[in-house]
């Protein structure tokens, strides 16, 4: 019997996010280490498009899972829906990216078939009947070594697989399999779409980020200048830096990160947290403005390529991780930056 | 409404965890309750504030559970319960799971919350777990509650996707696990420290909840210290911040990451 490599494309209402796509690259090494395929498995409708994607990306099979129940995002629909294809095919290894819904349906999907799960692996290896994978513990302090009895479901990390670049005009049979699925226990009544811009957090290339130093201008920005209350103008002061920090972030078509002590300030909103209780991230460059690197930050970007911090503190332990460092205030580093790029024609903003 | 929250112990956020004779330690550093799980704790209680009943709080573990278990209670759960038994040894996520399913069964609440995840681990999946051993519906990372409707007896909640987020009408029992913009935990209360000090937390074995110890199926044979990241910060000055800011683009040019 050949091995069979599921990997399930993650997306909100037919638009896959990045990471999706990296699984591939993980089912590629297992498939070609096996002898078997890669089959991509999309729940959901309206998925055509995403199952051409697959095609292209790499799958050598496609099943389309399709039912009413599958309109909208549930962990037990779409969870349940993997589980009765599983019984169906008897898949070799299941993989998911490791986003929000990527876990869910891991765990909802292992719980059902009795299968060992192995959640935000970096590197994963079959051997002997046997998945071996790495992963960080502890917010990374510490890695490691897992392993499960095939079958068995596997989520990879974001960012630390590449996904596989479409090729053009590459073909695979798709197939659509329609589950057998019970009134759902929760309805959908809509979506709050946030208004963002640039890319995520989770996915961005670079980003921008700040702290509390964000509120410490050498000189009040007028628009708080007629702020008395201290607090209030503190508040006012952040704000506008953080608009400035936007600014940069833009113009580097990056992500606008913060440190949890500016989130509780108030002075951004929560999505915005990076660090080991936000968000975890681990782009190409990470520049930290007025962040002094508290070991809860780190746990949440460390693993960046490159880090920058700008910091008026040279002791400040952010610099122990950092490549580049400017002992220096933000509010002159980051406005100098900006102009910088937008001399050189390198601001895409 | 009855509501069970289950909470795990963990190090310290600010612990030094390292791999000494390959194994994990953390010094002297104090054990917590898991931060994501203080969420998930002020959600209860905010869930019984709201709808009335009363909120317990599970754990799965040895002795050092009761210092999460403690901090519960002084936060406001009205009753604790601790579940250990020598035969669960290294039990994993859905090991956890199954046992947890069974304390549900026991209790039967009509809402299960959890933690987002337990920063020791970082797994993430036993809260999916449990809502699939029960055949409940599972919601994570719930922002907001809304209306219940006694008729239906649902509950109208709010999620994070990374993408929107989206508004559920639930039937209950459901499970759900709490993201940060829920509310910011309360904190213990003189009061509630006095009782949770003075609290008799029962210890429940496999057999009070009439199962056997689950399989593990995941084994973790090894442990290791990530390599040292060697970088050396290199420091840019200058006589400007324009000049500054020169120099790190050429910098960040030659890295390739710009
Ligand atoms: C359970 C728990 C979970 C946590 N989780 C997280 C998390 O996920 N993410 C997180 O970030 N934190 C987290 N923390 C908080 C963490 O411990 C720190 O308190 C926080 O990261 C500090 O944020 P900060 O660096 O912005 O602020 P500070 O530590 O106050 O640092 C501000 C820095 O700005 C510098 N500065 C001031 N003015 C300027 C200026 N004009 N120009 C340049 N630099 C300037 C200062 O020198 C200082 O280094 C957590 C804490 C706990 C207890
Ligand atoms: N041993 C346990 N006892 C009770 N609840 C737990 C236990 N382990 C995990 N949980 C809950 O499940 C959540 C996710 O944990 P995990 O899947 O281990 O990341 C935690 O935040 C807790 O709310």
């Amino acid at each position: 019997m050949t091995a069979k490599i599921a990997v399930v494309v993650d997306h909100f209402q037919g638009q896959a996010p990045g990471a999706a796509w990296e699984p591939f690259t993980a089912a590629r090494q297992v498939a070609s280490a096996l002898a078997g395929e890669v089959v991509a498995v999309i729940p959901g409708t309206d998925t055509e498009a995403l199952a051409q994607e697959a095609a292209a990306r790499g799958a050598d099979r496609v099943i389309r899972l399709e039912h009413p129940a599958l309109a909208d995002y549930r962990a037990a629909t779409y969870g349940e829906a993997l589980a009765q294809l599983d019984a169906q095919e008897g898949f070799t290894l299941w993989l998911f990216p490791t986003t929000i819904r990527g876990r869910e349906m891991a765990a909802w999907l292992a719980a059902a078939r009795n299968l060992g799960v192995l959640p935000d692996v970096f590197q994963v290896e079959v051997k002997d009947g046997q998945v071996e994978a790495i992963r960080p513990v502890y917010a990374g302090k510490v890695w490691s070594r897992v392993t499960t009895s095939l079958p068995a479901v596997v989520t990879t990390r974001v960012r630390a697989f590449n996904a596989p670049e479409p090729e053009a005009g590459r073909e695979a049979p798709v197939e659509t399999f329609t589950p057998d699925l019970a009134e759902p226990a929760s309805d959908v009544q809509g979506y709050e779409v946030e208004e963002r811009e640039g890319p995520r957090l989770t996915e961005a290339r670079i980003i921008v980020s700040g702290g509390r130093g964000v509120a410490n201008a050498p000189k009040v920005p007028d628009p708080c200048a007629g702020v008395t209350d201290p607090k209030e103008q503190e508040l006012c002061i952040a704000k506008e830096g953080f608009k400035m920090l936007g600014e940069l972030a833009r113009a580097l078509g990056a992500a606008l990160g913060a440190s949890r002590a500016a989130v509780d300030a108030g002075y951004i909103s929560y999505d915005h947290q990076v660090g080991q209780t936000g968000k975890v991230v681990s782009p190409d460059l990470y520049i930290a403005f007025g962040i002094s690197g508290a070991i809860q930050h780190q746990a949440g970007m460390r693993t960046s390529k490159i880090i920058v911090a700008v910091n008026t503190d040279p002791e400040a332990p952010i610099f122990k991780i950092a490549r580049y460092g400017i002992v220096g205030d933000l509010w002159e580093i980051a406005p100098a930056l900006l102009e910088e790029l937008r001399k050189r024609s390198l601001a895409k903003a | 409404m009855n509501i069970l929250v289950g909470v795990k112990v963990v190090p310290d956020t600010a612990a030094q965890v390292r791999v000494e004779d390959g194994r994990v330690t953390w010094g002297d550093a104090p054990l917590v309750l898991n931060p994501w799980d203080e969420f998930a704790v002020e959600a209860a209680l905010q869930a019984k504030e709201k709808f009335g009943g009363r909120v317990q709080v599970l754990s799965v573990g040895d002795e050092s559970a009761l210092e999460a278990l403690r901090k519960a209670l002084a936060m406001g759960c009205q009753e604790a319960i601790r579940i250990h038994d020598p035969a669960l040894n290294n039990p994993d996520a859905l090991a956890t799971a199954r046992v947890l399913a069974a304390a549900v069964q026991k209790l039967q609440p009509d809402l299960v919350i959890f933690g987002r995840q337990a920063i020791d681990g970082d797994t993430a999946l036993t809260p999916a777990a449990v809502a699939r051993f029960l055949g409940w519906p599972f919601v994570g990372l719930v922002t907001a509650f809304g209306d219940f409707d006694q008729a239906s007896g649902t509950l109208t909640v709010t999620r994070n996707l990374e993408e929107a987020k989206q508004v559920l009408r639930v039937r209950l029992p459901a499970v759900f696990t709490i993201a940060k913009e829920f509310a910011e935990p309360r904190y213990p209360t003189f009061l509630g420290i006095r009782k949770a000090n003075r609290a008799k937390i029962p210890v429940w074995s496999l057999a009070d909840l009439g199962i056997q110890a689950p399989e593990a199926r995941v084994q973790w044979p090894e442990v290791m210290q990530p390599p040292k990241r060697e970088v050396q910060c290199e420091f840019i000055t200058g006589e400007t911040p324009q000049e500054i800011a020169a120099k790190l683009v050429d910098k960040l040019i030659e890295e390739k990451v710009l």
